[in-house]
C-alpha cells in the first residue's frame, strides 16, 4: 500500500489546489472526512475502478470482466473515468493523470462534496464499522463524529482470507462457490444496520415453552369427570399442540435478510461460511451508494458547480469547465441522468425554500400568477439542502420533493415495452404515473423483495422463499439459476413462492430438476 | 498489475464461451448491413451473474427529454435495454457495442481464429503510383498557388527594396513572387490480390444457402482486405452456364435449371487469362455450391480444368459446400478424391450458419 501511495501521490501544484478547494468547501459549510488524493495512469485507474475503487479485493473474474469493459471502452474512445472516490475514513479519491488542471480542480471539488455526503447522509451510517450494526437512530451522532470506516483494510483482509482459502481448496472450487454467493448478494436487508441485532431465542425461553399441561379446574375427586371432562381436556391438549406446531415454524417471522439467515442456519463448511460472510459484508457496504445515487451525484454536482464558478475558476478556464460540465449533465437519448436529476432537484429545493414556496399556504394557493411570483424572501434554501442531504435517501428525496412543475420542466416521462412495435415507447407524462414508476425503480434498488418464509417447509427441511409480488414478475431463467445457487448452500430442495402471469406459482428445485406448479388461491 | 490474474481468469472463462459468442454474432446477417462508413459494431462479452430480478420487458422505466406518448425511446434504454432487445433468451449475455473499423475487425477476427498472416508469394510487381505534394516551385497553375509562401516572398522583396511602410503595410505580389505547390510521383510496389467468387445459383440453392455465402464472403473479404492493399473482387454465377455479374446481382440472383460447374471454372480461367497475370497477382478463387453437379462427366471436366488451368496460377482454390435439402453433396467428395493431398485446394463443408466460423478458419487458416 505504501509503495502504491508513493508512486501516486499528487504533485505539488495539485496539492496546493487541493488545500485551496478544501478550504473553499469548508467555507460553504461542507463537512468531510480527511481526503487523500492519488493520481493514476489510465490503466491503474481502470484497474482500481474495476475493483470498485479499492486497491485490493478478493480475487474474482468479475473484476477482470469489468476491467476489460473499462479498458476497451477507454481504448475505443467511448468513455473515460474522470474521478473515483470511496467511502472510507479517511476517504480516498483518484485523479486521472494527464487531465487538464481545470478538470482536476473540478474533480476535487466534486469529490469533497461526495465525501461530505458520505460523512453526513444517514444511510452511510450503516458502513460504520465500530457500531457493529446497531445504529438504531442514524440521525443522532456525536459532535466529533469520526467513525471507523477503514473499508480499504477490510476489503484487503477479505482478499487475503479468500486467497488463503483458494490456496487450500483450489481456485475452481472456491470461485464456483463465490459465483453462487454472488447470485444471492442482493438478498440482504438494507435496513439491517438500523434495526438492531436479530433476536435469537435463548435456551431458557425455549425451555419455558415446554410445559403444556392443560390447566384443570380444582375439583373433588368424585366431581372430576364432570368439572374437567376428558373430552374437553383432549380438545384443549390438541389446541395447544397445534399452537406449538405453529410456533415451530421457522423462522417465526418472514426474514428479509436471506443471506444473514443462511449464514446462521445453512449447513456450510467453515470456508464456505467465510466466503458467504465476506460477500454479505461487501454487499452491505455498497447498499447506501445504491440508495442515494441520485442525491449523492446531485449533491456533488451542485457543489462542484458552485465552487468552480464562484471561487475556483480562472476566467480562461470557463469554457473548458462548461464543456465538461455539459457533458456530465447531458441526458443522452432520453435516459435519466442521476447527476442531472439530482442537481436540478437540489437547486429547485434551494429556490423553493429561499422563496418560501412550501407549506400549507403554498399548497393551497390556486392562483398560478401568485404562485409564479411567490417570494417570501425567507432565505432558508441553504439550510434546507444541508438538512435534505443528511436525512433523505433517493426514495424519500423523490417522494417528497418531486413536484408536478419540476417534472414538467425537466420533461420527465415513463416508458414501457411495446409488444406491437417491439421497442420501448414513451408511455405517459402524467405526473402521478411518472413519479410512481420512478419510485418503483428506486425502491429496493429496483430488485424484487424476497423473504425467507419457512426453513422447514412441510417438515422436510426444505427452504421456502416468498417473492412479495408487486405487479412485476420475476425473470424466470434467472430465478432458476438463483435457486440452484440456494440449493448449493442450503443442500436441501429450495422453493420460491411467486406470481407468474397473475397466477400464484411455486417454483421448486430439488438439486436435479426445476418444477413449477400453480397454486390455487385459498 | 493485480487485476491481471482476474482478467486472465475472465478471458479463460470467455474463451470457452467466446467461440459461441463470436459465432453467434458473425452469423447475424445484419452485421454486414451495419457497415455504414466502414464501421461495424462488435460486442464486448459480459457475463451476468443471475440474481432475483424482474423480467425486462415488463419493467419499463422513466426517462427525460422530448417526445410524445407512443414515440420510441432512443436507442439503448434503461439498464437492460440492449439485453432485452437482443439477448433476452440467453442467460447473461450482455453486450456493449463498440464501433470498430473493418481493419480492426479483421484484426480481431484474426486474433480470435488465430489466423496466420498471408504468405505473400512475392508477386508484388505491380506498381502503384501516387502523387504527393512535396515542395514548391516558381511556375504552376494558379489553382496550386501557395498563398502564404507567395505572400512571404512579396513581403521579403518589399522590405528588401525599402518600400515597406509600417503605417501602410500594403504588399503587392509581383509575378516573380509567386510560389506553387509541386508534387512528386512516388512509386510503391503493391501486393495485389483478386478474389474470384463463384456461386451456384441453380434451383437447389435457397435463400438460406445464399445468406451463408454472403456472410462467409464478407469475412473473407474483410480478412484479405487487411492482407492486401489492392484487393479486387470478381463475381461469377452459374447454373448450366456461367456469367460474370456485379456484387449485388451475385447475391440476389436466383435461377433455376441444371448445374454445370465446369462452366464457372472455365470462365474463371478466362478472367485470369484476360486480367490477372499470375506473376503479378495473388489469386483466390472461392467457389460455393450445394455440390450437386449435372453429371460425372462434367465433374471430371472440372477436375481437369482445375489441374491444368487454375491450380498452377492461384494461391489457393477454396471450395465451400453448403448443405441444401436438394443437393446430393457429391461434388466435395469427388474433389476430395482427386485433390485430397493437394495443399492448394481447401475444401469446407458449411452445414449451417453456425459452421461459418469453422469454415473461415479452414479457408484462411493456412496462410496461403
Amino acid at each position: 500500500m505504501s509503495e502504491f501511495a508513493l508512486k501516486t501521490s499528487l504533485p505539488a501544484y495539485l496539492r496546493s489546489w487541493q488545500d485551496k478547494i478544501a478550504d473553499i468547501g469548508r467555507g460553504y459549510g461542507l463537512d468531510f472526512f480527511p481526503t487523500v488524493f492519488e493520481i493514476l495512469s489510465y490503466d491503474q485507474m481502470n484497474e482500481i475502478a474495476a475493483y470498485g475503487g479499492f486497491p485490493n479485493r478478493f480475487p474474482h473474474w468479475r473484476y477482470g470482466m469489468e476491467y476489460e469493459r473499462l479498458s476497451k471502452s477507454y481504448e475505443y474512445g467511448l468513455s473515460k473515468i474522470y474521478e473515483m472516490v470511496i467511502n472510507n475514513n479517511p476517504s480516498y479519491a483518484y485523479l486521472l493523470e494527464g487531465n487538464s488542471l481545470t478538470d482536476q480542480k473540478l474533480v476535487m471539488a466534486h469529490v469533497y462534496a461526495h465525501v461530505d455526503f458520505f460523512k453526513n447522509n444517514y444511510c452511510f451510517r450503516s458502513t460504520d464499522l465500530d457500531t457493529g450494526g446497531k445504529t438504531t437512530n442514524p440521525a443522532v451522532r456525536p459532535a466529533d463524529y469520526s467513525p471507523n470506516r477503514r473499508w480499504i483494510d477490510k476489503m484487503a483482509n477479505h482478499g487475503a482470507r479468500v486467497r488463503r482459502i483458494v490456496a487450500r481448496y483450489g481456485i475452481n472450487r472456491v470461485e464456483e462457490f463465490v459465483d453462487f454467493c454472488l447470485s444471492l448478494e442482493n438478498l440482504i436487508d438494507p435496513h439491517a444496520a438500523f434495526t438492531g441485532r436479530r433476536k435469537v431465542m435463548s435456551q431458557e425461553e425455549r425451555d419455558s415453552e415446554k410445559a403444556t399441561e392443560v390447566p384443570r379446574l380444582r375439583s373433588k375427586e368424585y366431581m372430576e369427570s364432570f368439572i374437567n371432562p376428558e373430552e374437553y381436556l383432549e380438545e384443549q391438549r390438541a389446541k395447544i399442540e397445534a399452537e406449538k406446531e405453529k410456533a415451530k415454524k421457522f423462522p417465526e417471522r418472514s426474514e428479509r435478510d436471506v443471506l444473514g439467515f443462511l449464514l446462521e442456519h445453512a449447513p456450510l463448511e467453515r470456508w464456505e461460511h467465510d466466503v458467504l460472510e465476506i460477500v454479505r459484508e461487501e454487499a452491505v457496504y455498497f447498499v447506501p451508494q445504491m440508495q442515494t445515487k441520485i442525491m449523492n451525484e446531485g449533491w456533488a454536482s451542485y457543489w462542484h458547480s458552485r465552487m468552480m464558478t464562484e471561487k475556483v475558476l480562472d476566467a480562461s478556464e470557463i469554457i473548458d469547465y462548461a464543456d465538461n460540465a455539459a457533458g456530465v449533465l447531458a441526458t443522452a437519448k432520453g435516459q435519466l441522468n442521476p447527476y442531472k436529476l439530482g442537481i436540478e432537484l437540489f437547486r429547485n429545493i434551494e429556490e423553493r425554500w429561499d422563496k418560501g414556496q412550501f407549506g400549507k399556504e403554498w399548497e393551497d394557493c390556486d392562483d398560478l400568477d401568485a404562485k409564479r411570483n411567490w417570494n417570501l424572501r425567507l432565505g432558508l434554501g441553504r439550510k434546507k439542502v444541508f438538512e435534505v442531504r443528511a436525512l433523505y435517501n433517493d426514495v424519500t428525496f423523490i417522494d417528497e420533493f418531486l413536484t408536478p412543475d419540476f417534472a414538467r420542466e425537466q420533461k420527465l416521462f415513463s416508458y414501457a415495452w411495446s409488444n406491437r412495435n417491439e421497442r420501448y415507447e414513451i408511455e405517459t407524462r402524467e405526473f402521478k404515473a411518472v413519479k410512481e414508476k420512478l419510485l418503483f425503480q428506486l425502491t429496493n434498488a429496483g430488485s424484487p423483495f424476497i423473504y425467507v418464509e419457512d426453513a422447514n417447509y412441510e417438515n422436510r427441511g426444505e427452504l421456502l422463499l416468498r417473492h412479495d409480488h408487486q405487479g412485476m414478475d420475476l425473470r424466470v431463467d434467472y430465478a432458476k439459476e438463483v435457486m440452484r445457487a440456494l440449493y448449493r448452500i442450503w443442500k436441501r430442495p429450495v422453493l420460491t413462492q411467486t406470481v407468474m402471469e397473475s397466477k400464484a406459482t411455486l417454483l421448486r428445485y430439488d438439486g436435479r430438476e426445476h418444477t413449477s406448479k400453480t397454486l390455487r388461491k385459498e | 498489475m493485480k487485476i491481471d490474474q482476474d482478467h486472465s481468469r475472465f478471458r479463460n472463462i470467455v474463451r470457452g464461451r467466446i467461440r459461441q459468442n463470436l459465432r453467434k454474432y458473425i452469423s447475424q446477417g445484419e452485421l454486414i448491413g451495419r457497415k455504414g462508413k466502414d464501421l461495424v459494431s462488435i460486442p464486448i462479452p459480459q457475463i451476468d451473474i443471475p440474481h432475483f430480478r424482474y423480467g425486462d420487458k415488463q419493467q419499463g422505466g422513466t426517462g427525460q427529454g422530448d417526445g410524445d406518448p407512443g414515440d420510441p425511446v432512443g436507442g439503448e434504454e434503461g439498464e437492460e435495454g440492449e439485453g432485452g432487445k437482443k439477448a433476452g433468451e440467453d442467460a447473461g449475455e450482455h453486450v456493449l457495442e463498440v464501433d470498430v473499423t473493418l481493419d480492426e475487425l479483421a484484426a480481431i477476427l484474426g486474433e480470435e481464429l488465430e489466423l496466420p498472416d498471408v504468405e505473400n508469394k512475392g508477386k508484388s510487381k505491380l506498381i502503384n503510383e501516387k502523387d504527393r505534394y512535396t515542395g514548391l516551385r516558381r511556375v504552376g497553375p494558379e489553382s496550386l498557388r501557395h498563398f502564404r509562401r507567395t505572400y512571404r516572398e512579396a513581403l521579403k522583396r518589399t522590405i528588401a527594396t525599402g518600400l515597406y511602410s509600417p503605417e501602410l503595410p500594403v504588399i503587392v505580389p509581383h509575378p516573380e513572387d509567386k510560389r506553387y505547390r509541386s508534387w512528386r510521383t512516388v512509386a510503391e510496389p503493391v501486393a495485389n490480390a483478386v478474389i474470384i467468387y463463384m456461386m451456384d445459383v441453380s434451383g437447389s440453392m435457397g435463400d438460406e444457402q445464399k445468406e451463408i455465402v454472403r456472410i462467409e464472403s464478407f469475412w473473407v473479404d474483410t480478412w484479405l482486405q487487411r492482407q492486401y492493399k489492392g484487393l479486387e473482387s470478381r463475381y461469377i454465377i452459374h447454373d448450366a452456364v456461367a456469367r460474370e455479374v456485379d456484387r449485388d446481382t451475385f447475391f440476389h440472383t436466383r435461377e433455376s435449371g441444371g448445374t454445370m460447374i465446369s462452366s464457372a471454372y472455365k470462365l474463371c480461367g478466362q478472367l485470369i487469362d484476360d486480367h490477372y497475370p499470375p506473376e503479378e497477382w495473388n489469386i483466390y478463387p472461392f467457389h460455393f455450391s450445394d455440390g450437386d453437379n449435372w453429371s460425372m462427366d462434367d465433374t471430371l471436366q472440372c477436375v481437369e480444368i482445375l489441374k491444368q488451368k487454375l491450380l498452377p496460377r492461384v494461391n489457393m482454390f477454396a471450395y465451400g459446400q453448403v448443405e441444401s435439402p436438394y443437393g446430393s453433396g457429391q461434388f466435395i467428395k469427388d474433389l476430395r478424391d482427386h485433390f485430397g493431398k493437394d495443399e492448394r485446394v481447401v475444401l469446407s463443408e458449411i452445414r449451417d450458419k453456425d459452421a461459418i466460423v469453422g469454415s473461415i478458419k479452414e479457408f484462411l487458416g493456412k496462410g496461403k
